[in-house]
């Protein structure tokens, strides 16, 4: 490779890794905002979730910094909650996600022909349904609608769609020569899922589940918006858009605010996913 | 019986094609064997079948014995305590022969660490890390301090493959295969590979299985050499007879066209 081409080459990762950078802290910022209202909402609200502490319908002001809705509850004290819940929610789904679709993607990976194809072809009509649709099956099969049983939901309905990407990702791995080394020099099968199939997926299975996690707090939302979410006294972005349905041209900022709350988490999410992969792989842009 | 590997009428196939056949031949214990053969000829197939790592969809039949154990046929369990312990292999391409998110120390210590546990010598972090700095010495790594941290991506080539060859030694193995070791790198770094594989297996006690389809390159390291063709031996024999004198047709074509290619390089053509 000439001096000359390698020179370019530094040159666009240089301008790629500062476009990264950017998009990194402005997703970073995003996020962060949100969990710090979430955090806080734990120790100290503005009001009491369920007390009626204004006039119906009041618009922003210094005493109700996001209004109030229709009982004349605060909505600031409910998007300070409903970022807890959509935090907690979007957390818990790609956890148990990610446990069910890593295990099954892992052993679709490595198991016999039969049982890979089996798999694969399971992982690809869970991923037919919806994954709302299977959130509301699994709703309905509990009979109650509560937090734990929104977060299990969501995380079955997201992991065919982790299993498919674990497999693949897997399977491209094994392909590669440094696995046929390891296996030469005698390491064993859990060795090597540990130190090399683990780490190598890691980086776009992190961001996957980034895309995933945003996935989630939508479905979340939307659960909540159907009535299938966690019950009150929670809050929830998606129950705040649905109240706000009827007074959206007389009140529009009770569904304007929890719709930005809910765009900047899911953009913020993925921004910062993005900025994350690149700076975390080594293989990228060395130091 | 002595030797080392032992392989007697290896055939390989896939339910509509036969890829090897009739593949005899044997490596005493420190001997370096060369095997030569053009692309597609089977020669790494056959590496791959002494070390039990066919791919699913390929038949082995015949017999490899390596180190007393039949290969073929053999459960995963038994193979993985052969693979390392008896065997070790250095690829054609070191760099993704060689894990992009790992630090090179690392690659090198899991080997270590099992040969360690495996001799019931002391696996301490200190133990494993001295052993490291001692192979990355042995394969004459320049600064291996600095480059024990260091990614594949961020050293050379030829540096590449040395630590692929320290990984090969950290096993002790007592057959080491190299696939096509230089194939992948520039003259000059070839030329130091070739005298550093030579120089460690006779150091070391080690037999040698070098492929590769440069007949030069095999001449240098090999003491006696095999010739592949269509997944069968043309011709066999000591190197120097092989590649001065050759008998079958097909060997004489590979080295008069190689003389036709080097005489070309020197302007003589």
């Amino acid at each position: 490779m000439s001096a000359e081409q390698t020179d370019n080459l530094t040159e666009t990762s240089g301008r790629r890794r500062s476009r990264g950078n950017a998009t990194y802290w402005l997703g970073l910022l995003l996020v962060g905002v949100i969990v710090l209202a979430g955090l806080i909402s734990f120790v100290w609200t503005p009001y009491a979730l369920s007390d009626m502490v204004g006039g119906r319908l009041e618009a922003p002001s210094l005493q109700h910094w996001a209004g109030t809705d229709r009982l004349g509850r605060d909505l600031f004290t409910q998007l300070m909650i409903g970022a807890r819940i959509a935090l907690i929610v979007g957390c818990g789904a790609v956890v148990i996600g990610a446990a069910i679709g890593v295990t099954t993607g892992l052993l679709a990976a490595f198991a016999t022909r039969f049982l890979d194809d089996a798999l694969a072809a399971v992982f690809d009509i869970l991923i037919a349904f919806p994954t709302l649709l299977i959130a509301m099956l699994v709703v309905a099969a509990r009979e109650e609608a509560s937090l734990g049983t929104a977060i299990l939901a969501l995380g079955i309905g997201l992991s065919p769609i982790v299993g498919r990407i674990t497999r693949i990702l897997t399977k491209q791995v094994l392909g590669q020569d440094y696995i046929t080394a390891a296996r030469v020099s005698g390491t064993s099968w859990g060795a090597i899922v540990f130190w090399h199939i683990l780490p190598n997926i890691a980086p776009f299975l992190g961001v996957n589940l980034a895309l995933q996690f945003g996935l989630a707090v939508m479905a979340e939302a939307s659960l909540s918006y159907l009535g299938l979410g966690a019950p009150p006294p929670n809050a929830s972005w998606g129950r705040m858009l649905q109240e706000a349905q009827g007074t959206v041209y007389t009140a529009p900022w009770g569904a304007i605010l929890p719709g930005l709350a809910l765009f900047a988490l899911v953009i913020g999410i993925n921004l910062l996913a993005d900025g994350l992969r690149d700076r975390f792989d080594p293989t990228k842009g060395a130091a | 019986m002595s030797d080392l590997l032992t392989v007697r009428d290896l055939r390989l196939s896939t339910p509509d094609k036969v890829l090897v056949q009739d593949l005899s031949f044997s490596i005493a214990a420190g001997e370096r064997f060369g095997l030569i053969g053009e692309s597609g000829s089977g020669k790494s197939l056959t590496s791959l079948a002494v070390t039990g790592l066919l791919a699913p969809g390929l038949r082995a039949e015949g017999s490899v014995e390596l180190a007393g154990t039949q290969v073929i046929g053999a459960p995963e369990r038994r193979l993985v305590g052969l693979r390392g312990n008896a065997v070790a292999t250095v690829f054609q391409e070191p760099l993704t022969a060689l894990d992009p998110l790992m630090p090179l120390g690392r690659q090198i210590a899991g080997p270590v660490r099992r040969r360690l546990k495996r001799e019931g010598a002391e696996t301490s972090g200190a133990a494993v890390r001295a052993e490291v700095m001692a192979l990355l010495e042995q394969v004459r790594m320049p600064d291996p301090a600095r480059l024990i941290g260091a990614y594949p991506h961020e050293v050379s080539g030829g540096q590449r493959q040395r630590v692929a060859i320290a990984m090969a030694l950290a096993c002790r193995p007592r057959l080491l295969i190299a696939d096509e070791p230089t194939t992948a790198l520039d003259v000059t770094t070839q030329a130091e590979i070739v005298r550093l594989i030579t120089s460690l297996v006779d150091e070391l006690g080690i037999a040698l299985l070098f492929i590769s389809h440069d007949l030069a390159v095999v001449g240098q390291v090999a003491e006696r050499v095999m010739v592949m063709r269509h997944g069968r031996a043309v011709e066999s024999g000591p190197a120097l007879q092989v590649l001065t004198q050759p008998q079958d047709d097909y060997t004489r074509n590979l080295v008069a066209a190689a003389r036709r290619f080097d005489a070309a390089l020197e302007g003589q053509g």
